[in-house]
Parts: structure tokens; C-alpha cells; sequence
């Protein structure tokens, strides 16, 4: 009850005409930065901060979560109309939101994208309102093997869900770690894998990568049909949303087991981005349509969305309740806390009431908010999809171009998003996830950071992945997944499968 | 996402999937070797401070190289390796005549900057691949470049490449 009275605080506290003006603007541009790619959650917080030096902590804080919010409903938008992800968590969205858009249903898509997106977050807010205290105790238990544990399953269950080749999912995770470990070393601050090239040594960004891969990958496919490839036209209207509304309530389950894969993987750094691939592979796994995932199912939308938002918003419970940020959009707003003369941490619940519920108040509001800026703008961001091929090529490679160079202000960034380019062209064509790449490309270093200080924890022996029940229950599972494919092909043999379908099923990506 | 398949089905000549997929692996394997070897240079097992630098990228070397050397064996001796054309002569064209201009227009990019290259571009690549006006091709550039200038120059305040000669100087930005 306490909870409650002090959210009522909080909603008291917010609720001024000016909070309401921050919170729509703070939405608009956050959305006007998710859809370009390159400028990140992250980056953007990070560029507009200086913004809110004038204001009061507490308004400054619902314009920057309002951005944050904004560019986790932004991502979407590319995802599913150009399937080019504007956030390394809209990767998963592009698997069926773009054919979605492709088959004329770019509007049912985005609906789906937005109301899942709102629903992630709500669920998030409301554990974050009830549950703080408790969930923040518990992963003050985590320790290095426990993340890396994490990881671990993370990428294990790709390997054992990905229906394609287990060797081209291992091959595409491995040149993500390479990739990663390129640049300095964190612990020992030696170059490694440089050959010498100065520029090198920052090592490969991921949103580099996404870009290539995915942007100029996909224009490069597109290429083969020709310049007649256009998406199709759209038409986007309140009946449109009401008719999508009325089929959400049936997936449910998909819904909330997406929010908790979410929610967990927001408190434990995993982040937004592997929730959303955990959840469309659990979801991919679990439902009745599994075979159709990547053809433009609607769970499959639901999925990734739900589990990035409430990923993306529980990852600032950590923030709040322990100063460990759980994003890098996260970190980016401690930075701002830390600049108005806050100390996050649990001292910061007792200390500044007022800042801590208010915040808290501003999530259930600053989502509502953007669920109604994004769908009346629907319209208008899918009337991009009437303009000829050849014109949005051209420009999607200037976007590409420009989300890459922003990024470290190097033109070398360029030349290697050409590069990934033609690799995700390629891999794309021989069925090689690209997804798995990307990820470990993101947590390439926290994961390796996490088993190094696992490794010498232990002095070297793996066995301390197993040294407790939670660590050795993760881990387990993880060995499991890694297995499966070996696992399911000795049950095939021993009884025959239920499911002819699930054999001629396409690899996850 | 989907493979292309169906495009010119009659009379399609080309290199086959499974060769293509074989020169992947092996460029796989190569990358993996190289990993490894990058990996020993700087220590790949025990220090005295603990695990070396190299010593994770290393066992990741390892696995790009059986990861690389499945895929091969995949490629060329499996029982559904994929013998159908990856690309024909016709897609190959098409494909070139994206990629060859993005490749050109990244060259010029170094050295008169991203606004006006962009421009030259996006005009260029509507005039001769969209079969555009000239007028109408240069008044979209103009606009998309002019939107981007605003919203990267001026409302985000993140300064893009002007080139080494800068002709955007007059501008202040």
C-alpha cells in the first residue's frame, strides 16, 4: 500500500502543464531518433542532455525517459517498413513485421509494434512499482559467473532454436566474438586484433554492423527483383488499429511471457536486445504458428516488442535502486542524475521522494503518451512507403552512410558498413543468421569481461559454473540448448516426431 | 529475406549455392586461423595476472574454424546441399548497379563530404536507374539533403563530413 499512496505522490508531483509539454516533445524526438539509424537511445539522450541543465531534476528526467521511450517506440518504425531496425532490438521486429508490411499489412504490423511495446512497459512499470525492492536484492546476488551464465543461455538458445544449420548459427556468433574482441583490451589495455590499423583500435561498433548488414544488405537483395520492388501502399485509419486491438487479447500468453523474459533480462545487463531475440525464439518455439514465424505472423511482432520495452524499462530499475545501469541508455541517464546532484542508490528512494515516484509516475504516463503520439502518426509514416524504390534507395544508402560516420566520425566506419553490406548479402542468401552476429557483436566484451572474472574467480576452473544452484541451474540449461540439435536428432531416432512441420521450418533469421 | 528462387527459372546459368557456400566457409576458416594466430601473439593461456589477453578470441578461433570446416563439408558433400544458381547474370547486374555507385559515391564522399555527394547521388541515381526528370531529380535531392543538413547541422548539433575541400564553409557550419 505504500507503494501506491507514494505512486499517487508521484503523479501529483508530475502532473503540471510544462511536465505534459516535456513529455510530448520528449516523445517526438525520441521517436525521430529511433527511426534514424545510428542515432541511438543512447546518443540521443546523450546529445540533448544539455537541454535539461535548466530544468528541475525531475522534469529534466521525463524529457530524457520521454526520448528513451520515443526511440524504443522509433526502432520499430524502420523494422517494419524499410526492415531496416533503427535499434539493435528491433532486429527481432524486422523477422515478421517487414513481411507483414510487405504483404499490406504494414498498419496491423505497426499497431501490433506499439501496443506490445506499451504493454512491455507497462508490466515493467508496475513490477518496478511493487516489486523494486526485492528484485533489486536478489540481483545484488549476481556475480560474474552468474552474467556470464546469462550470456551463455543467451547464445546457447540460438544454437538449439535456430532451425537452420547449427554450424552456420555457430559460425555467425563466433565472427561476432571476433569482431568484438577487436580494439583494446579492457583488462589488460593491450591492442588485440588491430594488425596494426590505428583506427582499429576502437574496435568494431555494432550499430556498423547492423547497418551494413541489415540496410545495405537488404537494398542489395532488393536489387535482384529490381527497381519495381516497392512496399505496398497502406491504408492506415482508426479501424485498422480498433480491428488489430481486437486480436492482441487472443496472444495473451505470448504477451506476458515476453514482458517477463523482458523484465528479467532488463534487471540482469542482458539488455533490450537479447530479450527480444530470447522471447521470438521462445515465441517461435511455443506457438501454434511456429513454422510460419519469419512469413509475417503477428506473434512475431508481438514478441520481440513486448520483451524490448519491458527490457528497456526495467533496465532503470538497477539505475534507481542500485546505480548499476542496465542499458547504455541507462548509463547515459546516471550520467544526468549524477550532473543535477542526485547519488542514485537506495538512499536515492528515501532521500528524493519526490524524484524517485515522480520518475516512476512518468513511466505509466510518458508510455500512454507515446502510444497515442506514434499511432496518430501512423499515417504518416507509413505514407513513406508510396515513394518509389528509386528514390528511397539512394536515400536509405545516404542514411546508412550518415548513421555509420556519426557514430565515431570516421569515414573508415563507412567503407566497413559497405563491407558488412555485402556479407549480410551473402549470408542472407546462404541462410547464415545474421541475428546471432549482431548480438554477440553487442555483448561480445561484457560477455567475455563476465567469464574472465568468472576465470579468475576460480583460478581457471570452469567448475564455477556450477558452483552454486542459481549459476549451475543457468548454466545447465545453457549446455542443454547447445546440445539440442544432437539431443533432438538421437529422440528422432529413437521415436519418430509428431510434428512432420517443424523439419522443412526456415532458420530463425 | 526470402532467396530468390523464383526469378528466371528457364535458362539460368551462374555458379551453384554450394560453391559459393563452400568459399564462404573457407574465407570461415581463414578468419578463424587468423583469430588464432592473433590470439597466441598475445598470450592465449595462463598469465601470472590471470587469463591472457588473447585468451577468449582464442577458443573463439577455434570454433569459426569447425564451425567453417561443417559448412564445408556441408557445402560440398551433404546430402541437401543446395546445387541451384545463386545469382544469375541478370541479378548480378542489377546488384552491381546499386552497389558500384553506393561504392563510388562513398570514394567521393572523402573528398567533398557528405551533404553535397549525398545530393550528386541521390539525383544521379534517380536520373539514370529511376528514369526521373533531371529537374524533378535534383529538387528531391535538394529537399532530402537540405532536411538532413537542418536536422543533423543544426537541430541535433552533430557536425557531419564536409570533405577536404569544405564547400559548405560559406554556411558557418
Amino acid at each position: 500500500m505504500d507503494e501506491l499512496n507514494a505512486l499517487f505522490h508521484g503523479f501529483s508531483v508530475i502532473l503540471t502543464p510544462m511536465n505534459i509539454v516535456l513529455m510530448f516533445v520528449g516523445i517526438i524526438l525520441g521517436v525521430l531518433i529511433g527511426v534514424l539509424p545510428g542515432l541511438g537511445g543512447a546518443n540521443g539522450v546523450a546529445i540533448l542532455l544539455p537541454l535539461t541543465f535548466t530544468m528541475s531534476p525531475t522534469s529534466a528526467i521525463i524529457m530524457l525517459s520521454c526520448i528513451y521511450w520515443g526511440a524504443l517506440f522509433g526502432g520499430a518504425i524502420t523494422s517494419i517498413l524499410f526492415n531496416i531496425p533503427g535499434e539493435p532490438w528491433s532486429v527481432a521486429t524486422t523477422f515478421d513485421g517487414y513481411p507483414m508490411a510487405q504483404d499490406g499489412r504494414a498498419g496491423a504490423a505497426l499497431t501490433t509494434a506499439f501496443t506490445s511495446s506499451f504493454i512491455g512497459a507497462f508490466v515493467a512499470v508496475l513490477m518496478i512499482t511493487f516489486l523494486a525492492p526485492l528484485v533489486a536484492k536478489f540481483a545484488l546476488k549476481f556475480g560474474p559467473p552468474e552474467f556470464f551464465a546469462v550470456y551463455l543461455l543467451t547464445f546457447c538458445s540460438f544454437v538449439g532454436m535456430g532451425k537452420g544449420s547449427p554450424f552456420k548459427i555457430l559460425a555467425s556468433m563466433a565472427i561476432g566474438f571476433a569482431l568484438a574482441a577487436v580494439g583494446m583490451d579492457t583488462v589488460t589495455g593491450q591492442l588485440r586484433l588491430t594488425f596494426g590499423i590505428p583506427d582499429l583500435m576502437r574496435g568494431f561498433d555494432f550499430l556498423i554492423a547492423v547497418i551494413g548488414l541489415f540496410g545495405i544488405g537488404e537494398i542489395l537483395l532488393s536489387m535482384e527483383e529490381g527497381l519495381a520492388f516497392s512496399g505496398k501502399s497502406a491504408k492506415i485509419d482508426p479501424k485498422v488499429v480498433l480491428e488489430t486491438w481486437k486480436q492482441l487479447p487472443k496472444y495473451w500468453m505470448t504477451s506476458l511471457r515476453s514482458s517477463l523474459i523482458g523484465i528479467w533480462m532488463g534487471i540482469t545487463p542482458g539488455g533490450a536486445t537479447p530479450a527480444s531475440f530470447m522471447s521470438y525464439g521462445l515465441a517461435k518455439k511455443m506457438s501454434k504458428n511456429g513454422a510460419k514465424f519469419g512469413t509475417g505472423e503477428i506473434e512475431g511482432v508481438i514478441a520481440p516488442e513486448t520483451a524490448a520495452h519491458a527490457a528497456g524499462t526495467s533496465a532503470l530499475l538497477p539505475m534507481l535502486a542500485l546505480g548499476i545501469p542496465g542499458s547504455p541508455t541507462a548509463a547515459v541517464l546516471l550520467g544526468g542524475l549524477l550532473i543535477w546532484g542526485l547519488q542514485p542508490g537506495p538512499l536515492l528512494f528515501v532521500e528524493q521522494k519526490d524524484f524517485v515516484w515522480g520518475l516512476i509516475a512518468s513511466m505509466y504516463l510518458g508510455n500512454l503518451v507515446g502510444l497515442i503520439v506514434v499511432l496518430t502518426t501512423v499515417p504518416l509514416f507509413a505514407s513513406i512507403l508510396r515513394i518509389p524504390f528509386s528514390i528511397i534507395a539512394p536515400v536509405i544508402v545516404v542514411i546508412c552512410a550518415i548513421g555509420a560516420y556519426t557514430v565515431h566520425n570516421a569515414m573508415l566506419d563507412i567503407w566497413f558498413m559497405m563491407l558488412f553490406g555485402v556479407v549480410g548479402y551473402l549470408f542472407k542468401k546462404l541462410d547464415y543468421p545474421l541475428a546471432p552476429l549482431v548480438l554477440a557483436l553487442v555483448l561480445g566484451d561484457k560477455a567475455e569481461d563476465s567469464f574472465r572474472q568468472a576465470m579468475l574467480v576460480s583460478q581457471g576452473e570452469v567448475s564455477i559454473m556450477w558452483s552454486n544452484p542459481l549459476v549451475g541451474g543457468i548454466s545447465t540449461l545453457a549446455v542443454i540448448l547447445l546440445l539440442w540439435p544432437l539431443i533432438s536428432r538421437i529422440l528422432a531416432k529413437i521415436r519418430p516426431p509428431k510434428h512432420a512441420a517443424f523439419t522443412t521450418e526456415q532458420p530463425v533469421d | 529475406m526470402e532467396p530468390n528462387e523464383q526469378s528466371g527459372a528457364e535458362r539460368r546459368t551462374g555458379v551453384a549455392t554450394n560453391i559459393i557456400e563452400a568459399i564462404v566457409a573457407v574465407g570461415v576458416i581463414v578468419m578463424g586461423l587468423v583469430v588464432i594466430q592473433g590470439s597466441r601473439a598475445l598470450g592465449s593461456g595462463w598469465t601470472t595476472d590471470g587469463p591472457g589477453s588473447g585468451y577468449f578470441p582464442f577458443y573463439i578461433g577455434i570454433i569459426l574454424c569447425i564451425s567453417g570446416a561443417g559448412t564445408l563439408y556441408q557445402a560440398l558433400f551433404g546430402k541437401n546441399r543446395n546445387t541451384e544458381i545463386f545469382v544469375d547474370g541478370e541479378q548480378l547486374k542489377r546488384v552491381l548497379s546499386v552497389l558500384l555507385p553506393a561504392l563510388l559515391y562513398v570514394l567521393v564522399v572523402q573528398v567533398i563530404g557528405l551533404y553535397v555527394a549525398s545530393a550528386f547521388y541521390i539525383a544521379l541515381f534517380m536520373i539514370i536507374l529511376g528514369k526521373f526528370s533531371p529537374i524533378k531529380s535534383v529538387i528531391t535531392s535538394l529537399i532530402v539533403v537540405v532536411l538532413f543538413f537542418c536536422m543533423f547541422e543544426v537541430w541535433f548539433k552533430v557536425p557531419l563530413f564536409k570533405g577536404y575541400f569544405d564547400p559548405l564553409s560559406f554556411l558557418g557550419y
